[in-house]
């Protein structure tokens, strides 16, 4: 039995995690005055602390705490200490920017700002098309019922 | 001329503020040396106020054609058209009638929410009888009056035929406009209401 499970283990061979804080990889800040814009990790301070980069998307070459930023999926090829020319080529290159935009995690950010920047028609209108969604819902499933 | 004694002065004072100064030097001119007749109290006679009355600045986010929350009143929760603002700073309002049921009234900017949508209004003739004179309550009903209070029979409130005819012709072009954007009609007859989650400070209007 003991052996059984030290077999599944092996076979598992998996990691708990899955996004490192590593030279490239890109990252979302969640606080401060640069919220909600991507950057690149780019160098490792310490255990708190990083300094990234982001020539394309406005963000200034600085340190940040890991506190403050969130790891992405993406990550771009860079070196260590990758200044804005390289970052960018790369960045370019690898398609980051798409490849973010049509994420579910960027679509869920997005909606999220529509929906509180909708004016008071545009709720009203919002509300008249959940009713009528939720009607046809309801129908096909008392359909099914039947 | 007199001698200005504390009596004249005071003499004079009041009467500059109940007459103005040129009756005032007139009295006192009249009066001689001494007033022959001072009051018994001193009474405090309250200044005259220097406030010119000005309507106030209507806000950025209201003006003719903007759909509008009714905040207070029997019509709280309405969503209303703004007509025109009034010499006085009240807004002319009207729902259009046949819509929300709201008739063409004077409402204040300050019980009102402001929201970003607007009704092309330009061929919307408002007539320029309409005026806060127009709205203005004639009726003299003496509240002291105990028959009245307790009259359980009360006759309704009868709507002029003026009111009812200005009220067709300026909803009818305001219908033909409304009708040109989709949803808008129903978007007027629904009441504005917060419910869970609402957060008023956050929306925007």
């Amino acid at each position: 039995e003991c052996r059984l499970l030290l077999e599944k283990k092996k076979k598992r061979n998996k990691m708990v995690f899955e996004r490192y804080v590593e030279v490239g990889r890109v990252c979302l800040i969640n606080y401060g005055p640069n919220d909600g814009k991507l950057a690149t990790i780019v160098d490792v301070v310490d255990q708190n602390k990083c300094l990234i980069d982001g020539p394309t998307t406005g963000v200034a070459r600085q340190i940040i705490p890991y506190k403050r930023i969130a790891l992405t999926d993406l990550k771009v090829e860079v070196g260590r200490g990758a200044k804005a020319a390289a970052l960018n080529k790369a960045w370019t290159a690898a398609g980051t920017q798409d490849a973010w935009d049509n994420s579910s995690w960027a679509k869920r950010l997005q909606a999220k700002k529509t929906r509180k920047g909708l004016s008071d028609f545009q709720r009203f209108k919002v509300m008249v098309a959940r009713k009528q969604k939720s009607a046809i819902v309801k129908k096909e499933m008392k359909k099914l019922k039947a | 001329p007199p001698r200005s004694t504390p009596s004249v002065r005071i003499m004079a004072r009041s009467l500059v503020l109940t007459g103005g100064p040129k009756k005032a030097a007139k009295t006192v001119a009249s009066a001689g040396k001494a007033a022959r007749f001072y009051p018994a109290d001193d009474v405090q006679v309250p200044k005259k106020s220097r406030h010119a009355k000005v309507a106030p600045k209507t806000r950025a986010s209201i003006s003719a054609g903007s759909v509008v929350i009714l905040l207070a009143g029997r019509f709280r929760g309405k969503r209303v058209v703004v007509l025109k603002v009034l010499a006085s700073g009240l807004l002319l309002v009207s729902g259009p009638f046949k819509v929300n049921g709201v008739p063409l009234k004077r409402v204040n900017q300050a019980y009102v929410i402001a929201t970003s949508t607007k009704v092309d209004v330009s061929k919307v003739t408002v007539p320029a009888s309409i005026d806060d004179a127009y709205f203005k309550n004639t009726s003299k009903t003496n509240g002291k009056n105990e028959e009245e209070f307790f009259d359980t029979d009360r006759k309704a409130a009868v709507v002029s035929d003026t009111r009812k005819a200005d009220q067709k012709s300026v909803d009818a072009a305001l219908l033909k406009a409304i009708s040109g954007t989709p949803m808008l009609k129903e978007y007027l007859s629904a009441r504005f209401s917060l419910t869970k989650n609402d957060k008023p400070h956050e929306m925007q209007f």
